[in-house]
């Protein structure tokens, strides 16, 4: 039974897209606008791209900085997740059936149901404690916080390979650690890339975390900086537009290029 | 040589020992086991654990967040909650929101992932525009919106006469919910509708054929096969997208600052505001321990009922 196209849907789905381009393309035309233009009409294509904006907003946000700031945040966010919650899942995925193991996989998976707000304010106080209030303490809690849902995607894949490699290698005389990185890990990464880009975009867009956490207002991440300067940029929203639009360029750019693998990664993810 | 010798001489020693060799192996697998896990358990213990209960610790007491001392006021902190009417207020907000926005986000969702799911023209093009709300920044997906609400629906009601528009929604204290509910919507139906796609495509496309020979219309289709199919799906949705909008916090930082007045505050940041600038840190952690009892509740009770839902099915 072949059918031709579904007309009447596809041009459904095409002013749904419309809704979802449109916002976006404001948002474009309004940053490459003088104030005087966008006065005018905030709709209108922009004549004359003035790109100045952007170099103002790079001047006025540190813009750098604060991308340096997310970029290292998330990078080793995305390292240590994988390579400590993929072991931690290992370890749990091949002891289910000891009570300890058991407990513990209930343990981290059930803080999927614990609210932030009622970490929130003890954590603060405790991370200024101990001098966490910085990059690497927001690095930490990520890998920590993450485990809940990371160690339920990891095990549900794990237990899906069969024993038989491990025992080959620990035959040819292969230790528990040896085992995991040579034998378990490689295998890993279909699931890795899945945990990979779940991280990444939470760490790159998260807004509460770095809130709170971060005292030092030169280790401010690109959300937590459009909030810092939202005031500041006042009326003049050219300037701000511009700012936003370079804080959501870098995942835009990434998605553009990587779109399939990414919808690919989220989708198994939530399947598991 | 020496190995061959003790194995011929006496082979009764030579098989104990290879047992207590297996049995060392297998107990210094379990030692690497443990130790696999020990620094996630201690790490996750002292940072998600102890300050959960420390939250519930001063739930208790009165301290204000920056006194050196506090006592204990048993249960005061709670019966004052029930009687502040800007938390209830906050509660009743956060629940119509979050009601609306995961019914909303759900339709929308998964009307659209049907039609992505048609014989339409560029599916993988559509499919990459509707996931890419999923990819923007929360906060300022927020900061463009509320420029939006501000400063062009406005004008373009003044323009073209449209009375509802004239007014900034956001500082409508009636209708302010509605923009931040509209902006959620747009942002969260991206997640939402990648998942129903990926489950409306496990459906067999013959399960169609078959019933559309036995004369079957698309609403019937729809209700017998796909949704069958897809419960699991819809289960997973409607648990994450309540989830999600109880704890709305990011899109009204952006958008309205919990105004105006108390209209807009959610629970969250009822607890950010009051906890960290308000003095009020053992009343806010009070106020964090019954929303974590009514996520708590309100997640085990959904996936409950739609699980059952599902084997009814």
């Amino acid at each position: 039974m072949k059918q031709g196209t579904n007309w009447p849907v596809t041009i459904l789905i095409s002013l749904g897209a419309l809704l979802i381009l449109i916002p976006l393309y404001m948002a474009v035309s309004i940053a490459l606008k003088t104030p005087q233009e966008l006065a005018q009409s905030a709709l209108s294509f922009p004549v004359g791209f003035h790109w100045e904006n952007f170099t103002r907003a790079i001047e006025a946000t540190n813009f750098f900085n604060a991308l340096k700031n997310s970029a290292i945040i998330t990078i080793f966010t995305l390292l240590f997740t994988i390579l400590s919650n993929s072991l931690v899942a290992y370890a749990i995925a091949r002891n289910m059936h000891r009570k300890f193991f058991k407990g513990l996989y209930f343990y981290f998976v059930s803080a999927l149901f614990i609210p932030f707000p009622i970490i929130m304010l003890p954590i603060v106080k405790q991370t200024s404690a101990l001098g966490l209030n910085n990059p690497a303490g927001l690095i930490l809690l990520y890998v920590v916080y993450g485990m809940a849902m990371n160690i339920f995607i990891y095990v549900g894949y794990i237990r899906s390979i069969p024993k038989e490699l491990e025992e080959a290698a620990i035959v040819d005389g292969c230790s528990t650690w040896g085992v995991f990185w040579k034998v378990i890990f490689p295998l890993l990464t279909p699931i890795n890339a899945t945990v990979g880009i779940l991280t990444c975009l939470w760490a790159w867009n998260d807004f509460l975390l770095p809130l709170v956490i971060l005292s030092d207002s030169e280790h401010a991440t690109l959300p937590l900086v459009q909030y810092v300067f939202q005031t500041e940029f006042g009326t003049d929203y050219n300037l701000a537009f511009a700012s936003y639009l370079l804080a959501l360029a870098p995942m835009v750019f990434v998605y553009l290029f990587a779109q399939r693998w990414i919808i690919g990664g989220v989708v198994k993810g939530a399947i598991k | 040589m020496k190995k061959d010798n003790v194995a011929v001489n006496n082979p009764h020693t030579s098989s104990t020992k290879s047992e207590m060799k297996t049995k060392r192996k297998i107990s210094s697998r379990t030692i690497a086991f443990y130790m696999m896990v020990l620094p996630a358990f201690i790490l996750f213990a002292t940072f998600h654990t102890f300050p959960a209960l420390q939250g519930i610790y001063y739930s208790f007491t009165n301290w204000n967040g920056i006194s050196l001392d506090y006592d204990f006021v048993g249960f005061k902190n709670y019966i004052n909650l029930f009687k502040d009417t800007v938390v209830k207020d906050s509660y009743i907000f956060t629940f119509k929101f979050a009601v609306m926005a995961s019914i909303l986000v759900n339709i929308f969702s998964l009307l659209i992932a049907v039609g992505l799911n048609a014989k339409i023209k560029g599916r993988n093009f559509f499919r990459a525009i509707y996931f890419l709300p999923n990819v923007l920044s929360v906060l300022i997906v927020g900061f463009i919106f509320n420029f939006f609400f501000t400063n062009i629906l406005p004008d373009v009601g003044e323009k073209y006469n449209i009375e509802f528009l004239t007014t900034n929604i956001l500082g409508n204290a009636d209708l302010a919910w509605i923009g931040i509910l509209l902006v959620f919507i747009w942002q969260a139906c991206a997640f939402n509708i990648i998942l129903y796609l990926s489950g409306l495509q496990t459906v067999p496309t013959e399960l169609y054929e078959a019933s559309s020979l036995d004369g079957a219309n698309t609403w019937q289709q729809f209700w017998k096969i796909t949704f069958p199919i897809i419960a699991p799906f819809f289960t997973i949705n409607m648990v994450l997208s309540m989830k999600n909008s109880l704890m709305v916090f990011d899109h009204i930082v952006a958008m309205t600052g919990g105004g105006p007045g108390y209209e807009t505050t959610s629970i969250s940041l009822l607890i950010y505001n009051g906890g960290f600038s308000g003095g009020e840190f053992a009343y806010q952690s009070a106020n964090a321990v019954i929303y974590f009892i009514l996520i708590f509740v309100i997640s085990v009770f959904q996936l409950k009922i739609l699980q059952k839902r599902e084997m009814d099915m």
